[in-house]
């Protein structure tokens, strides 16, 4: 033994391993190896002699690691992110919803995971079925007469109903110039619209934070394509004149374009194509349950009226007089491709999962849940926060930040608290029609003690906003980071890693531009 | 209903501390003849064992147990088990975009990684987060070198794969784009005076696609100088990314759009799939889609946020640089993974291992059929004529269990109907490829 004292390790202290994870190209050395191809059964080849010039040499800094390295670099990675699986995220507009296992598991089956887009129609019945069955059930679900699947997300999708709106009009000798879209309008709606080729003519929202109907009549006329409208509005009201709404389009030959991102509200109550709807999308990943993924992939379907099927995307899935199922390509009057294949294919399989998994009970049930949860919410937080709009909600409610901000408390820093009582932030700041929006939509997802607990941090929150703002303004605090500096990330770009100059691992910044501007 | 965790009880007395007595009231603002009172016509509620049968009977009815050579832009690669080890963990399958980067640093994490090693890959400065996938990323490379180069045309080698070229066809006529096509010479390679003819003062962009369509390696560096003497940007799209662990990247472009597909993603009849732009970094504030960008917090700790959102369309509206929205998050973290597996040397290794299959296949059935387009590198496709109709020959396949190459009299007509593609990768066999040929023989 030694007489030297023991003093500790020399180990750097951390509250977790899981606190240190470096960049994966930090942690590769050359040598290592995670893989092993099969035996080469075929003559090797000299690529080189192949290639020629082509032929490349070097794969510069792409990573060296074992396998148990790499389990537990994404591992550890992992542990950093919020998730649906441990808790409730009351985003409004986003209907983060429960993702269930069986749709993981039945996208994987051979036979669905390894259909070749190419392989002959005659082996592909299973595939094109899983098509026709979600198109069928997706049409009964809006009352709209047909659809296509192809569009890879929402704004994709909108992308899709515009150019079908386009299609309609060019068809009758005029493309028309403007689309209409309220203030309260996601961003998406108008940059779509100038991606179609349109003007964007912004419709100001009434008292109520609804369609304001006499400055609808005003601005529709024969230059007016369509209407770019959510309903339930994005402060998660039903716009009660709808058809009214669609009647003074229909007058003057424009088409209703309903942005179905709340479809949450209405499934199995009320269907679009009932109230007046010609063409809308919908969002796999937010209605029909299919995983966010930390932001995709989406699916965007789009249904429409009769009017507009001759110009749907090609191709469409047909049934053939023998019964069986067939791509026809045979479209002379569609707006085209808008992606290649058929869409996201994979979500098709776990939003048609979801819906078997329902049936027409459980999807009514599950729209009365997500109902009852946002108005559950909103009773119980009316007298803490403001409430703008007082028109009964549907699946969200939005609050506003004005008492708090009275303490220098904004919506954006109650969003962050929100964080260190075990919640994700609801959505900051949107719709823009409210004042320091605070927007929130639990799904039905939630049970009542889920809520109760959202509910008591909100109420524990605008407390601290009274007593104690700055804890509030610099949240969060039991977070692995703290906030960060976004406006150095946009005026000094680092969008990637590079090893520094001298060996040492640094990233690497871009040219500074002081002139850029963040929010 | 199991996904719904409430008991009735619950929806009484939530019902009650809202003050309506019945969940009808909480719709009364939808006028009463638009409520919907009967039961949706859709399938009854199915319980968890009847959904898997359900979808087994589903999957049974494609082709399973087939050997297939089909490639054209969707590639059958062997996928290593831990991309969905890491994409099963609901911390990222169930995350949403990440908005609040202190509780989202780990895919804010891995989408740097993975936007490191898609610069590394294809030679470009900066890459975005993902795109939809490579058909609808090619079409936003073309309005993204408009901007750019304030031109508003755009010159498009025919070597390009027919569907992206029929999604840049549908993006490019409401932005008045005009298209103009660039035949290929007998090499299969893009025809270099016709594409210099094709471009003029107008022209924003050339898009061609490496390796093409036929599976030819196009002379990148020669398409770039006659692009870039008339003041062109040249757009490279990349539909076999494997393809870049043994063939040099186009660094000579501006523009990369790469289709990440092969590296670990499904074939699942044609998506989700990853699309993603990779730049010259003087074009950044002009790319489309989300961007993870480093950063400290106020301790000074490293970290990662979405940045330059001023480019997005929830900040800038219809003046966006594109309407995208969401990208291919979960998808890019399966090709991030499958990068890491693979790593440097594995990548390498296993695209030498797709040249020696398509060699051995195209060496094989050339001793049947004729080989076309023999004048430049390929890398594991290629067109071969087998003298009869490719339609016909497939159907005889078909009965031998294979599934043969993809007709191309659909597209390129002018290679006749007895014309079809062929792709083998690391999984094709050499016994299939034998097989294959003796069906033919």
């Amino acid at each position: 033994m030694s007489d030297t004292k023991f003093v500790g390790t020399p180990r750097k202290v951390t509250t977790h391993v899981n606190q240190n994870e470096d960049l994966i190209f930090e942690k590769s050395s050359a040598g290592k190896k995670a893989y092993r191809l099969a035996e080469l059964d075929v003559p090797a080849v000299d690529a080189a002699s192949l290639l020629g010039d082509a032929a490349r040499t070097d794969l510069g800094v792409m990573p060296e690691l074992s396998e148990i390295e790499i389990v537990r670099h994404f591992t550890r990675l992992s542990t950093w992110n919020y998730a649906i699986d441990l808790g409730m995220y009351p985003l409004g507009s986003c209907t983060m919803k429960y993702n269930p296992r069986v749709n993981e598991l039945v996208s994987r089956l051979e036979g669905i995971a390894e259909a070749h887009p190419y392989q002959p129609e005659s082996l592909s019945q299973g595939v094109l079925g899983i098509m026709k069955l979600l198109s069928d059930c997706l049409v009964e679900i809006t009352g709209m007469d047909t659809i296509t699947l192809q569009p890879a997300a929402g704004a994709h999708g909108e992308f899709t109903g515009i150019l079908l709106a386009r299609a309609y009009h060019e068809a009758k000798g005029n493309p028309r110039k403007k689309v209409l879209i309220p203030d309260s309008a996601h961003g998406t709606n108008p940059a779509t619209a100038a991606v179609c080729g349109y003007q964007v003519a912004n419709l100001k929202s009434n008292a109520q934070g609804m369609v304001d109907i006499a400055e609808l009549e005003r601005m529709v006329d024969e230059d007016t394509a369509a209407l770019m409208l959510t309903n339930p509005s994005t402060i998660g009201v039903f716009e009660s004149e709808i058809h009214k709404i669609a009647d003074i389009l229909h007058a003057k030959g424009a088409l209703l374009y309903m942005d179905g991102a709340n479809m949450n509200a209405l499934v199995g109550k009320t269907r679009p194509g009932d109230f007046g709807v010609d063409v809308m999308h919908l969002n796999l990943h937010k209605t029909f349950s299919t995983p966010h993924g930390g932001g995709g992939p989406g699916s965007g379907p789009v249904a429409c009226k009769k009017i507009l099927e001759p110009f749907l995307p090609k191709p469409v899935v047909v049934t053939r007089p023998d019964g069986t199922l067939a791509l026809d390509y045979d479209r002379p009057q569609s707006i085209g491709r808008v992606r290649m294949f058929y869409g996201n294919f994979g979500m098709f399989v776990r939003a048609l999962a979801y819906i078997l998994a329902n049936g027409p009970d459980g999807l009514r049930q599950t729209t009365e849940d997500a109902v009852l949860n946002a108005n559950y919410i909103r009773a119980k937080l009316e007298d803490t926060f403001d409430l703008q709009y007082k028109t009964r909600s549907l699946h969200e409610v939005v609050f506003s930040d004005r008492r708090q901000a009275k303490n220098g408390v904004k919506t954006g820093d109650m969003g962050k608290r929100l964080i260190d009582y075990g919640f994700h932030a609801y959505t900051v700041s949107f719709p823009m029609v409210v004042q320091g929006a605070m927007m929130i939509e639990p799904t039905e997802s939630e049970s009542r003690e889920e809520l109760d607990l959202l509910i008591d941090a909100l109420k524990q929150i605008a407390r601290e906003a009274e007593e104690n703002p700055e804890l509030v303004q610099t949240a969060p605090h039991a977070t692995r980071l703290r906030r960060l500096d976004e406006t150095t990330a946009a005026r000094k770009p680092v969008l990637r890693w590079k090893p520094a100059p001298n060996g040492a691992a640094d990233s690497s910044a871009l040219t500074p531009d002081t002139a850029a501007k963040e929010w | 209903m199991r996904y719904l965790p409430k008991s009735p009880a619950d929806r009484e007395e939530m019902l009650a501390e809202i003050g309506v007595a019945s969940i009808d009231d909480l719709f009364s603002t939808i006028p009463a003849e638009y409520q919907f009172k009967r039961d949706l016509a859709i399938p009854r509620q199915h319980g968890e064992s009847e959904i898997i049968d359900r979808f087994r009977e589903f999957a049974n009815q494609n082709a399973t147990g087939y050997a297939s050579f089909l490639g054209a832009g969707v590639y059958r690669h062997y996928r290593p088990v831990l991309i969905d080890t890491v994409v099963s963990r609901g911390e990222f399958l169930t995350s949403y975009t990440p908005y609040q980067p202190e509780i989202a640093q780990g895919t804010l994490q891995a989408m740097f990684e993975f936007q490191t090693m898609i610069c590394e890959l294809t030679g470009m400065e900066i890459a975005n987060a993902s795109m939809y996938d490579g058909s609808t990323g090619a079409a936003e490379a073309i309005m993204m070198a408009v901007r750019v180069t304030g031109r508003d045309g755009a010159v498009i080698a025919r070597t390009v794969h027919p569907e992206y070229r029929e999604v840049v066809a549908t993006y490019a006529q409401h932005q008045e784009i005009p298209l103009v096509e660039a035949g290929y010479s007998e090499s299969g390679r893009v025809d270099l005076a016709a594409l210099d003819a094709a471009i003029d003062d107008n022209t924003a962009c050339v898009l061609i696609q490496s390796p093409n369509f036929f599976g030819t390696i196009e002379d990148v560096a020669a398409i770039a100088e006659i692009a870039h003497k008339k003041g062109a940007l040249l757009i490279v799209s990349i539909a076999e990314a494997i393809s870049l662990g043994i063939v040099r990247p186009p660094a000579e472009a501006d523009i990369v759009s790469l289709e990440a597909q092969s590296f670990g993603v499904a074939p699942s009849y044609g998506g989700p799939f990853c699309g993603v732009i990779a730049c010259k970094e003087k074009f950044l504030r002009q790319m489309p889609g989300r961007i993870v960008g480093e950063t400290k917090d106020m301790d000074g700790k490293r970290g990662f946020v979405l940045t330059l959102s001023t480019r997005e369309q929830h900040i800038r509206r219809e003046k966006a640089t594109s309407n995208i929205c969401t990208n291919q998050a979960l998808v890019a973290m399966m090709t991030t993974v499958f990068l890491t597996v693979y790593g440097k040397e594995g990548l390498k290794e296993l695209a030498v291992h797709n040249l020696a299959k398509a060699k051995y296949a195209a060496d094989t059935l050339g001793g049947i059929g004729k080989v076309l387009f023999n004048g430049a590198p390929r890398f594991h496709e290629f067109v071969i004529d087998l003298g009869k109709d490719a339609e016909a020959v497939n159907t005889a396949l078909l009965e031998r269990k294979i599934i043969g190459g993809l007709p191309l009299a659909r597209w390129y007509p002018e290679l006749g109907a007895n014309a079809s593609l062929w792709c083998a990768t690391e999984l094709t066999t050499k016994a299939q490829i034998d097989a294959a040929a003796e069906a033919l023989k």
